[in-house]
């Protein structure tokens, strides 16, 4: 029911708008990071994980390097552990050479309050020293709540709170695509407010 | 999971895997960092309450709280307030007024642990209560033997399983019974007459007599400690009887199957229950591992018990 009332709002990003994003950020990481030397991808369960792999993959391509790519699991970094509850954890896997003295860059599907990223950042600390630490995201929703920005972002999305971004990708979830889910109201209210659902 | 980890009868097969699970999943965020720390119990504070002596038991709990950056208050009855009368509940009502989130308790009287988990608010993990239970060690043993003979993933289902020695008295038998059955192992008790606990017929296990006559058709042998301490009923002619019955000794051991692996929960009674070159034995024996997936294990228990909000989930 709820993916049928989904499905009928059009992909914000579809398939092949999805490659050319990750396309443009390998490139810009190739640009600012002078190709990539010591530089170490790592994606944060679930989906920033194909996602640095994609990036690894495409940066292979179009310069011949062989980034190594890691995992992050987060989940016990969370500050909010103790409201939501004990949830699964995830596999964390360091990338080859490990992290310390590396550029590391923290791979993510979707920026929002940054709570996430600073979970990432107090995972990483406890795994090594890295010389840096950039971060990649495939959307930028906004409404940070902590001082926390990307520094490759692949699709700036202005949203609404109510509003929730959807990604997905073929390794996760069988296709490429962005949506941006409206708020589930009675159409009254909808209509009253002059909303697009 | 339920508040408290007081029986091994208290999980069921997914709350087991789960936790099994969760101690790989800790196991491996682990293993090779640098800092040996994960933060998800900051705040919270576990008791160690110990009115025996252990060594492995309590470090393992110890470590395990503190590896998830709980603080730690170890209370061994010896050289306490118990010495001079403190009944347990006065104790734990004391222990809770100082804060404590979870106590993990050893008793020597079977039931300690329950009758504490109607006291306190906090979580009570059962470390060992008389001859009852002693659930963690089951868990620890499943997740050894998981690890071993399952790749570290699913259950125990078919792996045939010998417990051997003072049934009656253990624990720890006890609780693997319960646990692996849970599992889907086949479990046998091996065991002189006089060391068979009444009532072993309504256990879901078979029970022989002769230690050679399962040795062959075996997975897993798990030795159990004889209990000196326990030991006042002259339940055996002599302890060198005992061993020729039932030590576990190299002759016995070239009667397993290629890949089946000898346990011992410890401490171990060298030369009584198992030989020295068996227990070194670096294919088969297991018993530094489970020294090492005890603290896995309990971190997983604290973390599920204490990690998330009241609610635990389903």
């Amino acid at each position: 029911m709820a993916e049928a009332a989904r499905g009928a709002a059009a992909p914000i990003l579809m398939a092949a708008d999805v490659t050319r994003v990750i396309d443009r950020m390998a490139h810009q990481i190739l640009e600012k990071t002078h190709g990539g030397a010591d530089v170490a991808l790592i994606g944060i369960p679930t989906r920033g994980v194909p996602l640095a792999a994609r990036l690894a993959d495409r940066i292979g391509v179009f310069e011949n390097v062989g980034l190594p790519v890691g995992r992050l699991d987060i989940t016990l970094y969370r500050d909010d552990l103790r409201l939501r509850g004990i949830r699964p954890l995830a596999e964390t896997v360091e990338p080859d050479g490990g992290v310390t003295d590396r550029l590391i860059i923290l791979v993510d599907d979707v920026l929002f309050s940054g709570r996430t990223v600073r979970a990432a950042l107090d995972a990483l600390r406890d795994l090594g020293r890295p010389r840096a630490v950039q971060l990649a995201v495939l959307v930028d929703r906004g409404h940070r709540e902590l001082p926390i920005r990307a520094d490759y972002v692949g699709k700036n999305l202005p949203t609404s709170l109510r509003q929730t971004v959807r990604v997905l990708l073929t390794e996760t979830d069988g296709r490429d695509a962005v949506f941006i889910d409206e708020p589930r109201v009675p159409a009254d209210e909808t209509s009253a407010r002059g909303g697009t659902a | 999971m339920n508040r408290h980890l007081l029986s091994a009868a208290d999980l069921g097969r997914e709350e087991a895997l789960r936790i099994l699970d969760t101690a790989e999943h800790l196991d491996r965020a682990l293993s090779g960092r640098e800092v040996k720390k994960l933060p998800p119990l900051r705040g919270r504070t576990v008791v160690n309450l110990f009115y025996e002596d252990s060594t492995r038991t309590r470090t393992s709990f110890e470590l395990a709280a503190k590896r998830l950056s709980a603080d730690v208050v170890n209370f061994a009855a010896k050289g306490s307030s118990v010495s001079k009368g403190e009944s347990l509940k006065d104790t734990a009502l004391t222990l809770e007024a100082m804060g404590a989130d979870a106590v993990v308790i050893r008793h020597s009287y079977s039931g300690a642990a329950h009758r504490l988990a109607t006291w306190v608010q906090g979580s009570v993990v059962n470390a060992g209560d008389g001859t009852h239970e002693h659930p963690t060690q089951a868990l620890l043993d499943a997740f050894t033997i998981r690890r071993r003979l399952r790749g570290a993933t699913g259950d125990l289902d078919g792996l045939r399983v010998a417990i051997v020695g003072d049934v009656l008295h253990s624990r720890v038998a006890r609780s693997n019974v319960l646990l692996l059955t849970t599992l889907g192992a086949r479990v046998t008790l091996v065991a002189p007459p006089t060391l068979v606990p009444r009532g072993v017929a309504d256990w879901p296990v078979g029970c022989v007599f002769d230690l050679d006559s399962v040795l062959a058709d075996t997975d897993v042998v798990m030795m159990l400690r004889v209990q000196r301490e326990r030991m006042a009923g002259g339940f055996f002619p002599s302890a060198r009887e005992y061993s020729r019955r039932y030590g576990l000794d190299a002759r016995r051991m070239a009667m397993l199957g290629d890949t089946a692996i000898v346990m011992h929960p410890g401490p171990m009674n060298r030369g009584m229950e198992i030989a020295a070159e068996v227990a070194d034995d670096p294919k088969r024996s297991t018993i530094v591992e489970q020294v090492t997936n005890g603290v896995s294990v309990r971190m997983a228990v604290l973390y599920l018990l204490l990690g998330g909000s009241e609610q635990l989930g389903d």
